[in-house]
C-alpha cells in the first residue's frame, strides 16, 4: 500500500531513472517554491524582457558564429566555433546567472549565494549580483581559490565575499556541499545560484533553459550560414552546462551528432582515494550526488572520490542527470581528452586563430583535433568556444616553468 | 563457529525494536535520549566501547552513523567525525560486523546518506543491515518522494525507515511523511545542519504541535545539555537527539568513554527530571 502510493510521486525531474530530487527535507520546500516560481515566470513577458535586455546590452549577445577558416584548413572540414568567450566575463556562465538571478529577484529574494570551480560561475554570479543589487556570497574550494586567485579578486571587486572552503578535498564538490549547508540554514532570503545542470530538480532544468540560448542561435546562425544544420556540435562537459546548452535545442534533430568531451585528467585510472580524470559520464558509475541521480566517480563502498583535471571548471565527480540520460540513450556521444591533449591545442588555437580559449573549451577542440581526420564528424562542425583562456595564463605558464 | 553465531543470535535477539523501547518508556511516562555516533571513529574497536558508554549512562536508542564523503546535512563536528572514520578504514562490511558483535540491548538505527546504500544495493543492505541488528534506518538525503524503493525493503526486513521533518516542512508534506515513516520522526528543531548550539530554537514548540501523530517525537540538531534537553521534553518531544557533542567528546579524546557515560546520565537525567 505504501509502496505503491510513495512511487506514484516518483516522476518529477527525472530523464530516465536519473535526476530526482535526493536532498535533505529542509531544502524540499525551498525546491518547490524555485520550481513554482520558474513555472510562473519563465513564460512572463516582464521576465523575459528583462532577460533579454540584461543578456543583449550587459551580456554583449548574440555571440558570432565563427568560421575559423585556419583550423578549418588544417582539419578539412568546416570548423565554426561558437563564441561564448565573447559573453561579458569571458564565458557562458553569464547566461545562467542572469536568468537565475532575475527569477530570484522576481520572487522576492535578497541574498544569492553560488559555488563556483574554476572561478567563472562565482565570476558571473558577482557580476549580476552587482547589478541587480544583491547580497552575494560565492563559496570556493580553497585549492581552487589558489589556482585562480584573479577570479577570487575579481568577485571581490564586484562586491562578492568569497568564502574559501577548507573541508574535504576543497574543491568544487566541497564548495558545493558548503552552499547547501547555507542555503538549508538560510533558505528565506536566499537563492542559491547553481552554475551547472547539476543538482536537484529543478536546476538541471532551469540551468539547462538558461543555457539554451547558446544552442538556439548556433541553429539560427548555421541556417544564415550554411543553410543547414551542422553535422556535430563538440562541447566540453565537467557539469555539463555549456554541452548542455548547446545540445538541448538538436536533441530533436537526430542527424546532428552530438559530442560531449569529459576532462580525462592524466590517465582513466583511479587510486584508493581519488580519480585522475574527472570523466563521469565514459568511467563513472550511477550513483547520487549532490541532489541527484546521476554517473558518479565513486569507491566500491560509494564513496565519493576526488577528481582531476588541468581545468579547474571541468574538475568534478558527477555530471548533470540529463547529460547522463542522453549519453546512456545513445543520444550524446560521450568522449574524453587528456591533460596533456587539452594544452596541445589551447596552444594551437591561439596561434591559429588568435583566440585564446579557456582550458575547459580546449577540450572540446583537442577532441576535434582528435576526431577530424577519421571524417566521423561529417563537413559541417561547430565547437562551442565556451570561454576565454586569460584566467588560464597562470596555470599554463606554471606548467611550461615545470617542464 | 556454531556456537559463536548462536551466541551472536541470542544478543541479537536480546536487542529492542524502537517501538518496544517507546512502548516500555511510555509505560515509565519516561522521555527517550537517543545517542549519535559516528562507526568506526577513531576505530572500530573504539566504538564498540563508545556504544557501551551511552547505553550504560543512560542512551534509550543508539544511531550509528556509517561515513560518507559529502555529508550535506552534517556541520564541521560530523563531517570530521566521518573523515577520521573513513580514513580508519571503516566500510560497509567492518560496519555490519561491528554491529553484530555490540553487546547492547538499545535498539540501533543506521545513520547514513543514500549513496553508500544505493551503491551497495538498496535491496542487499536493508537485508543484512536488519541481519546485522540493526532496527531502523535514517537517510538524511532521500525525502519521501524518492524513497519507494527504500521503504519496501524496510518493510520486508521489518526495519523502520526514519524521516525527517523540518521547520519549513509544510503541513501538507508532514502529513506524507507521517503516512510514510515509522519507528520515531526525527523533528529537526531549527534550520541548518548539524552541530551543538547555546540555545534550544523557539520553533521547536511550533513544529512539535505541527506534528500530529502517535508516532513518537524526537527532537535533534543543536542539543548538547541537560538544561536544553528537558526543554525539549517539556514542550512535548517524546526524545531527545543528541550528536554532535557526543561526537566532540570523541573527538577531544582522554577518557572518552566516563566522559560519554557522564554527559548521558546529565542529559537523560534533565529528560527525567522534565517528565
Amino acid at each position: 500500500m505504501t509502496g505503491t502510493e510513495v512511487s506514484e510521486s516518483q516522476v518529477k525531474g527525472k530523464y530516465g531513472k536519473f535526476g530526482g530530487q535526493y536532498v535533505p527535507e529542509v531544502l524540499m520546500p525551498a525546491l518547490e517554491e524555485l520550481e513554482e516560481g520558474y513555472e510562473k515566470y519563465k513564460n512572463d513577458p516582464e521576465f523575459l524582457a528583462e532577460l533579454d535586455h540584461y543578456l543583449k546590452d550587459f551580456g554583449g549577445r548574440e555571440t558570432p558564429l565563427y568560421f575559423a577558416r585556419n583550423l578549418s584548413k588544417k582539419y578539412g572540414t568546416k570548423v565554426y566555433l561558437k563564441r561564448e568567450d565573447l559573453v561579458h566575463g569571458g564565458a557562458h556562465k553569464l547566461n545562467n546567472a542572469l536568468g537565475q538571478a532575475l527569477l530570484a529577484k522576481f520572487m522576492g529574494k535578497t541574498r544569492l549565494i553560488a559555488e563556483t570551480g574554476a572561478g567563472q560561475h562565482g565570476t558571473a554570479t558577482a557580476m549580476v549580483g552587482a547589478t541587480l543589487g544583491f547580497e552575494t556570497i560565492v563559496y570556493m574550494g580553497a585549492k581552487d581559490v589558489k589556482r585562480q586567485q584573479m577570479n577570487a579578486y575579481r568577485m571581490e571587486l564586484m562586491g562578492t565575499e568569497v568564502k574559501a572552503v577548507q573541508t574535504g578535498s576543497k574543491t568544487l564538490k566541497d564548495a558545493i556541499n558548503e552552499a547547501m549547508r547555507d542555503w538549508v540554514t538560510n533558505i528565506g532570503n536566499t537563492h542559491y545560484l547553481i552554475g551547472s545542470v547539476v543538482g536537484p530538480h529543478p536546476y538541471p532544468m532551469i540551468v539547462r533553459d538558461f543555457q539554451s540560448v547558446i544552442g538556439r542561435e548556433i541553429k539560427e546562425q548555421a541556417m544564415e550560414k550554411e543553410g543547414r544544420l551542422p553535422d556535430s556540435i563538440i562541447a566540453c562537459a565537467g557539469g555539463g552546462s555549456n554541452a548542455m546548452g548547446s545540445f538541448h535545442p538538436f536533441v530533436e534533430d537526430r542527424e546532428v551528432k552530438l559530442i560531449a568531451v569529459e576532462a580525462g585528467g592524466k590517465a582513466l585510472k583511479c587510486t584508493e582515494k581519488a580519480a585522475l580524470h574527472s570523466a563521469s559520464l565514459c568511467a563513472g558509475e550511477e550513483g547520487i550526488l549532490h541532489g541527484a541521480r546521476t554517473k558518479v566517480l565513486q569507491d566500491k563502498n560509494g564513496q565519493i572520490l576526488e577528481s582531476e583535471s588541468i581545468s579547474a571548471g571541468l574538475d568534478y565527480s558527477g555530471v548533470g542527470p540529463e547529460l547522463a540520460y542522453l549519453s546512456e540513450s545513445g543520444r550524446v556521444t560521450a568522449r574524453y581528452v587528456t591533460d596533456d591533449e587539452a594544452l596541445e591545442t589551447f596552444h594551437e588555437l591561439s596561434r591559429l586563430e588568435g583566440i585564446i580559449p579557456a582550458l575547459e573549451s580546449s577540450h572540446a577542440l583537442a577532441y576535434l583535433k582528435k576526431a577530424a581526420e577519421s571524417g566521423e564528424l561529417g563537413e559541417f562542425v561547430v565547437v562551442n568556444l565556451s570561454g576565454r583562456g586569460d584566467k588560464d595564463l597562470e596555470t599554463v605558464l606554471s606548467l611550461k616553468r615545470g617542464i | 563457529m556454531e556456537r559463536q553465531m548462536e551466541t551472536e543470535l541470542r544478543r541479537q535477539s536480546r536487542r529492542q525494536k524502537i517501538s518496544e523501547k517507546f512502548g516500555e518508556l511510555r509505560e515509565k511516562k519516561e522521555g527517550a535520549l537517543i545517542g549519535y555516533v559516528m562507526a568506526g571513529d577513531p576505530s572500530a574497536e573504539a566504538t564498540a566501547g563508545v556504544v557501551k558508554a551511552l547505553a550504560n549512562g543512560g542512551a534509550d536508542i543508539i544511531e550509528l552513523g556509517f561515513p560518507f564523503s559529502d555529508p550535506v546535512a552534517d556541520g564541521p563536528t560530523i563531517q570530521a567525525a566521518g573523515q577520521r572514520a573513513l580514513a580508519a578504514g571503516m566500510d560497509i562490511e567492518r560496519y555490519f560486523e561491528l554491529v553484530r558483535a555490540l553487546e547492547v540491548e538499545v535498539p540501533l538505527v543506521c545513520m547514513t546518506y543514500y549513496n553508500p546504500v544505493f551503491r551497495y544495493g538498496v535491496v542487499k543492505f536493508v537485508a543484512h543491515a536488519a541481519e546485522a541488528g540493526i532496527s531502523g534506518l535514517i537517510i538524511p538525503d532521500i525525502p519521501v518522494e524518492e524513497a519507494a524503493d527504500l521503504k519496501n525493503s524496510c518493510e520486508k526486513h521489518g526495519l523502520d525507515l526514519i524521516f525527517l521533518v523540518a521547520p519549513t516542512t509544510t503541513d501538507a508534506r508532514i502529513l506524507k511523511i507521517l503516512q510514510r515513516g515509522s519507528g520515531f520522526i526525527y523533528l529537526v528543531s531549527r534550520l541548518g545542519v548539524t552541530g551543538t548550539r547555546a540555545d534550544v530554537s523557539g520553533s521547536t514548540k511550533e513544529l512539535l504541535s505541527r506534528v500530529k501523530t502517535n508516532i513518537p517525537k524526537a527532537v535533534g540538531f543543536g542539543i548538547s545539555t541537560g538544561k536544553q534537553a528537558a526543554e525539549v521534553i517539556k514542550a512535548g518531544a517524546d526524545a531527545v537527539i543528541v550528536g554532535s557533542a557526543f561526537v566532540r567528546v570523541i573527538e577531544e579524546g582522554n577518557g572518552v568513554n566516563e566522559k560519554l557515560e557522564t554527559l548521558a546520565r546529565e542529559l537523560k537525567s534533565g529528560i527525567l527530571e522534565a517528565n
